[in-house]
C-alpha cells in the first residue's frame, strides 16, 4: 500500500491538463455552437427560430451525466469505438452550447430594439448591425454570466471521470484506491479545483459590477 | 393603374411622392389614404395629435414600417421590401429619432463614422474628417471623443443628427426630436434644425412645436384619424386655419 506524498500529489496535478483541455474544447465548441444558436433564435425564420429552440430545450433538460454516456455508448451501436476524451468533448460541447446559447440568446434580446431600427436606417448589412451594434453591447452584458458559466463546465469536467476519461477527479479515485486515504485525495482535488475557479469567479463579480458601475460603454 | 396626368409631372419635380399610403395594425387602421409631395429643399412640418398618424407616416417614408398600399417614391427610389433596394433608398433618407438611438458604446465621433464607413466604404480618415466637420455644424466639435452618456440630452440629439448628415441624405426626417427633451434644450435642437433649412436641405418634421413648425415649415400639414386633414402654406395655415378640427387643435396646442 502506499500513502499518499508528493507523487500522488503531482499525479494529480498532471491531470489538471485533461481537465483544462476538457474545458476549453467544451468552452469554445460550445461558444462556436452558442453562438450560432443565439443568433439563429433571433432570426425572422420561424423554422429556424423552433428548431434552435427544441435543441436548447432538449439539451437542457437532459442530466450531462447520460448525455456523456449516450456520447460515449451510442457509436458502439454502430460498430464505431470512441475515445474516452472524444465522447466527453462531445457531450461537454453539446451540454455547454445550449447554456451559452440561451446566455447569449437573452443578452441579444436585452438590446433595445431602437438600436436595431437606427442601425437599419443608417443602411447598414443586417450582419454588420450585429457585429457593430447589438454584438459590442450584447458581449458586454452577457460577460459576468459567461465567465460564470465556465466555471460551471470546469466543475461539470468531473462527470468525464464516469466514462474512464483520466481528468483531475478519475485521478483523485485512482489515488484514493491506491492509498486507502480517500480524504487526502480528493481534498487535493477540491483544492485544484478551486484554484481554478476561485479566481473566475471573482473575475465574474468584477465583470458585474463594472458593467453597472460604468454602464454601456467599458 | 391610370394616374392623373399632374402626377406624372410631380414624380419628376419631387424628392418625396407618397401616393395614397394605407396602413394598419391590426384591425386599427392608421393610414387611411395619406398623399403628399415634396420639393427638393422644402421643409414640411407634420402636426396633429398622438395617434393621428403623422409618426406612422413618416417612418413608412424609409421603409421602418411597410405600407399595406400606395406609392411612395423618395429621393429617386421607389419604396421596396427588398433587403438591398431597402438599403440603397435609406442611404439617401435619414432618420432622426425622439429618443436620439445613439450607439451607447460608440463615441460620438464613432457613432457618426460608422456608416459612412461600413456602408460607404469611405476610409477611416476620411469618415474622420467628415465626422468632425459634422459635429462642428451642430456646435459640438469638441465633442468627439465624448461616450454618449456623457453628453445631455440635447447634445445628443444634435450628435443623432449630425450622424444623419454624415451620410449626405438626400431628405432629412424628423420624428419628434424634441419631445424627450426639457425645456430649455429644444432650442439648441431645433437651431440646428432650422440652420438646415436655411442650407436648403429637403426635410420632413413631426413636431409639436408650433412656433418652430410656424416660423421655419414651408408648408404644415394637419394629421387627424390617419388623413391629411389640412394643409397648406406655413403662415397662412396657422393665421387662417379652415376647418373648424384644426382651429380646435391650434387652440389647444397654442393655448
Amino acid at each position: 500500500m502506499r500513502t499518499f506524498g508528493s507523487p500522488e500529489f503531482f499525479f494529480i496535478f498532471y491531470a489538471l491538463r485533461w481537465t483544462l483541455t476538457l474545458t476549453a474544447i467544451a468552452f469554445v465548441g460550445g461558444g462556436l455552437v452558442g453562438i450560432a444558436l443565439a443568433v439563429m433564435r433571433i432570426s425572422s425564420s420561424k423554422a429556424l427560430r423552433v428548431a434552435t429552440s427544441a435543441y436548447m430545450q432538449f439539451v437542457q433538460g437532459l442530466p450531462l451525466l447520460i448525455l456523456m454516456f449516450i456520447c460515449y455508448y451510442a457509436p458502439s451501436l454502430f460498430g464505431f469505438e470512441v475515445s474516452a476524451i472524444a465522447a466527453a468533448a462531445v457531450a461537454l460541447t453539446i451540454n455547454s452550447s445550449a447554456f451559452l446559447g440561451a446566455i447569449w440568446e437573452s443578452a441579444l434580446r436585452a438590446i433595445p430594439k431602437a438600436q436595431w431600427e437606427s442601425a437599419d436606417a443608417l443602411a447598414l448589412h443586417p450582419f454588420k448591425v450585429l457585429r457593430f451594434v447589438i454584438a459590442p453591447q450584447a458581449i458586454r452584458l452577457a460577460m459576468p454570466s459567461t465567465v460564470g458559466f465556465l466555471v460551471q463546465i470546469i466543475k461539470q469536467t468531473s462527470i468525464a471521470s464516469i466514462i474512464g476519461f483520466v481528468e483531475i477527479t478519475r485521478a483523485g479515485q485512482l489515488v484514493s484506491n491506491a492509498t486507502f486515504d480517500p480524504l487526502k485525495s480528493f481534498l487535493a482535488v477540491a483544492a485544484f479545483y478551486f484554484a481554478v475557479c476561485f479566481p473566475l469567479t471573482q473575475l465574474s463579480l468584477w465583470l458585474e459590477s463594472r458593467a453597472a458601475k460604468r454602464g454601456a460603454h467599458a | 393603374m391610370l394616374l392623373p396626368s399632374h402626377f406624372h409631372r410631380e414624380v419628376n419635380m419631387s424628392v418625396v411622392v407618397a401616393n395614397d399610403i394605407r396602413k394598419s395594425f391590426g384591425p386599427l387602421e392608421v393610414l387611411k389614404g395619406v398623399s403628399l409631395n415634396v420639393e427638393a429643399g422644402e421643409v414640411i412640418a407634420l402636426i396633429g395629435r398622438s395617434g393621428s398618424g403623422k409618426s406612422t407616416f413618416l417612418r413608412c417614408l424609409n421603409g421602418l414600417e411597410t405600407v399595406d398600399s400606395g406609392l411612395i417614391q423618395i429621393a429617386g427610389h421607389a419604396m421596396s421590401r427588398k433587403p438591398a433596394a431597402l438599403r440603397e433608398l435609406r442611404r439617401d433618407v435619414g432618420i432622426v429619432f425622439q429618443s436620439y438611438n445613439l450607439f451607447p458604446h460608440l463615441t460620438a465621433g464613432e457613432n457618426i463614422m460608422l456608416a459612412p464607413v461600413q456602408v460607404k466604404g469611405e476610409t477611416k480618415v476620411a469618415a474622420r474628417d467628415e465626422a468632425q466637420r459634422c459635429l462642428s455644424m451642430v456646435g459640438l466639435g469638441d465633442r468627439f471623443d465624448a461616450y454618449p452618456d456623457m453628453l445631455s440630452g440635447g447634445q445628443q440629439q444634435r450628435v443623432a443628427i449630425a450622424r444623419s448628415l454624415a451620410m449626405r441624405p438626400k431628405v432629412l426626417l424628423f420624428d419628434e426630436v424634441t419631445s424627450a427633451l426639457d425645456p430649455e434644450l429644444t432650442g439648441e435642437v431645433l437651431a440646428v434644425i432650422e440652420d438646415l433649412a436655411r442650407q436648403g436641405m429637403t426635410m420632413l418634421l413631426v413636431t409639436h412645436e408650433m412656433g418652430f413648425a410656424r416660423r421655419v415649415a414651408d408648408r404644415t400639414i394637419f394629421m387627424k384619424d390617419g388623413i391629411i386633414h389640412e394643409g397648406g402654406p406655413s403662415a397662412e395655415f396657422f393665421t387662417n386655419p379652415r376647418t373648424p378640427e384644426l382651429q380646435a387643435f391650434l387652440r389647444s396646442e397654442i393655448g
